[in-house]
């Protein structure tokens, strides 16, 4: 009985018709409390001792930071699922979440740029946590780039979602060895803040903003999953149903 | 079980499969060393490129010998990768790659056996030809046999690691910039712990640690690469 | 907590730093909403894809009924 709802999960028809019914919430929280966390980081937490109020780009930088790391091991561990219980959804959340999580890690890479350079002086420093990042978007376009490679899906999906295996295997020894070259290699002109402990005043926001982005990027999973699942199974009644509905009447009349 | 494996039967399932790894050995190595030409091609784009960079950075000896170092392992990394499109590729047309995949033995072992020939023919004499570049590109005299064995432990897992990309991309028409493409990022641990050992030995300090790293990441390779790479075989294989 | 800055001129300023901090905001939030706003192209393409199949069907039953009838007389 236990293992119902999980064969269920497994059937793209129930996902789409559950999770209707969940995507206005997902899209109201997420934009309350990404709208919240904005206005309350941008205008009202306190200005940074530091940095000014350039630091207020954090209140994006990390949650996207986050979202960035956590959408490759959503996708590596979705892969995993789809090999190993011939899940076909599963495998449809893979693919939605790989250009997903490019698009993350594109804006962590890029508000951090645009951080750098009020508070380093440069936009570009090759810092230990920036390049680990720049390897994580190269991981993610060798998915995607994999992905457009195939001519059949259900080959494409196999081939991903083991090329996301290999890469979770990986990225604990990326991440070790990239901080070792840094401590190698730190130039002594730039300063980094040393981590300290965050004022509530200011986390309060960044843990809104952090939610905020955990809710969208369920929603834009779920979204771009739903479409996916409509283009796959387009063929099939339902779907059918769902898209032409005057069509489907009209011949029915004619 | 057919009567051509007869002499095979007598063995116990481990034996049986070491035989098979050490027969596949053999005869990838016999025909490896066969086409002379696809062994010269990676050492003479290694030896190319790096005659280039004198030519793009300048002459200075003191530039060129704090380049030596990462250049000669970049380039030795492009090598490996650029000839391991065709790892599978010619088994994978004549058919021989879903005969060894229908085979009773592991794919891992047949894996590994090319894995093997694939360094033997390529790793192997770009580590003995590094000298000769470290030299001409005027690399302190302390970082020789820092950089021959820091290639011959690394180039082998690169050789593991892009077999992976090899057997995913095998049954795809254009495969050379795609398999840079998800094997490159993969490249980056082996990469920073090969320059390392070098670059600490070329300052005079122990590249010991780095090495013993390198032949951490050889050993975890080795015990995973390959059946990564099988699986990735596999798949190919239904497309 | 109160509003930080004395006006909204000084709030889009933030001391110099409001290119920064304004020009990431701005990139983020636009490249978020293409990717929310994705999906729906996506269905409307598909859409539009079903539609021409279905006339394409549509038109071949039309001329095959046409043919049996043509044939029907002879």
């Amino acid at each position: 009985m236990a293992w119902q709802w999980f064969h269920r999960l497994g059937s793209p028809r129930w996902f789409y018709q559950k999770t209707s019914a969940w995507m206005p919430w997902l899209a109201l929280a997420s934009l309350l409390l990404i709208g919240a966390g904005s206005i309350w980081g941008l205008g009202f937490a306190p200005e940074d001792a530091k940095q000014g109020n350039s630091y207020r780009i954090i209140y994006i930088h990390v949650p996207a930071a986050f979202l960035a790391l956590a959408g490759y091991y959503i996708m590596a561990i979705s892969g995993a699922i789809g090999l190993i219980w011939k899940m076909k959804l599963s495998f449809v959340v893979m693919r939605a979440a790989a250009p997903i999580g490019a698009v993350l890690t594109f804006i962590a890479l890029f508000t951090g740029a645009v951080w750098g350079k009020p508070t380093w002086g440069t936009y570009w420093v090759w810092d230990a946590r920036i390049t680990s990042m720049l390897i994580l978007l190269f991981l993610y376009i060798g998915v995607i780039a994999l992905s457009r490679a195939f001519s059949r899906e259900q080959v494409a999906d196999k081939a991903c979602a083991l090329l996301a295996l290999v890469g979770t295997v990986n990225i604990p020894i990326i991440y070790k060895s990239v901080d070792w070259w840094f401590t190698l290699h730190q130039p002594a002109t730039i300063k980094f803040t040393e981590k300290s402990s965050i004022d509530p005043s200011m986390f309060y926001p960044l843990l809104t903003m952090v939610i905020g982005f955990y809710c969208l990027y369920a929603w834009t999973l779920i979204a771009h999953t739903r479409e996916k699942i409509l283009q796959r199974e387009w063929r099939t009644s339902w779907v059918q149903q769902l898209m032409g509905g005057e069509s489907a009447t009209e011949s029915k009349a004619g | 079980m057919s009567s051509l494996e007869q002499p095979v039967l007598d063995y116990t399932p481990r034996a049986r499969n070491v035989a098979g790894f050490v027969a596949l050995l053999r005869s990838e190595l016999l025909l490896a060393l066969r086409r002379s030409a696809d062994i010269a091609n990676p050492l003479l784009f290694f030896v190319t490129v790096l005659a280039l960079l004198p030519l793009g950075v300048g002459p200075e000896p003191d530039l060129l010998a704090r380049l030596a170092p990462g250049m000669i392992w970049v380039v030795a990394l492009l090598a490996t990768l650029l000839s391991q499109e065709s790892l599978f590729r010619g088994d994978f047309e004549d058919g021989s790659l879903e005969q060894l995949a229908l085979a009773p033995q592991p794919l891992y072992f047949a894996v590994l056996a090319k894995v093997s020939v694939h360094w033997l023919v390529t790793g192997l004499p770009l580590a003995l030809l590094s000298p000769l570049l470290g030299m001409m590109l005027n690399l302190p005299s302390g970082g020789y046999l820092s950089l021959f064995l820091s290639l011959l432990l690394g180039t082998a897992s690169l050789s593991l690691i892009g077999a992976v990309g090899a057997a995913l991309t095998v049954g795809l028409r254009r495969a050379g910039l795609l398999l840079a493409l998800i094997v490159m990022p993969l490249y980056v641990p082996v990469l920073i712990f090969g320059t390392g050992a070098v670059q600490a030995a070329v300052d005079g300090y122990a590249y010991g640690p780095q090495l013993a790293i390198l032949a951490a990441l050889l050993a975890g390779g080795t015990a995973l690469a390959p059946l990564a790479a099988a699986g990735a075989i596999r798949i190919s294989l239904d497309n | 907590m109160q509003f930080q800055f004395d006006s909204l001129a000084a709030f889009l300023h933030m001391d110099g730093h409001g290119t920064f901090v304004w020009a990431a905001y701005g990139v983020t939030f636009l490249t978020l909403t293409a990717l929310a706003l994705q999906p729906r192209l996506q269905r409307r393409r598909l859409k539009r894809e079903l539609e021409r199949q279905q006339r394409i069907e549509a038109r071949r039953r039309s001329v095959e009924t046409r043919r049996t009838r043509e044939a029907e007389p002879a």
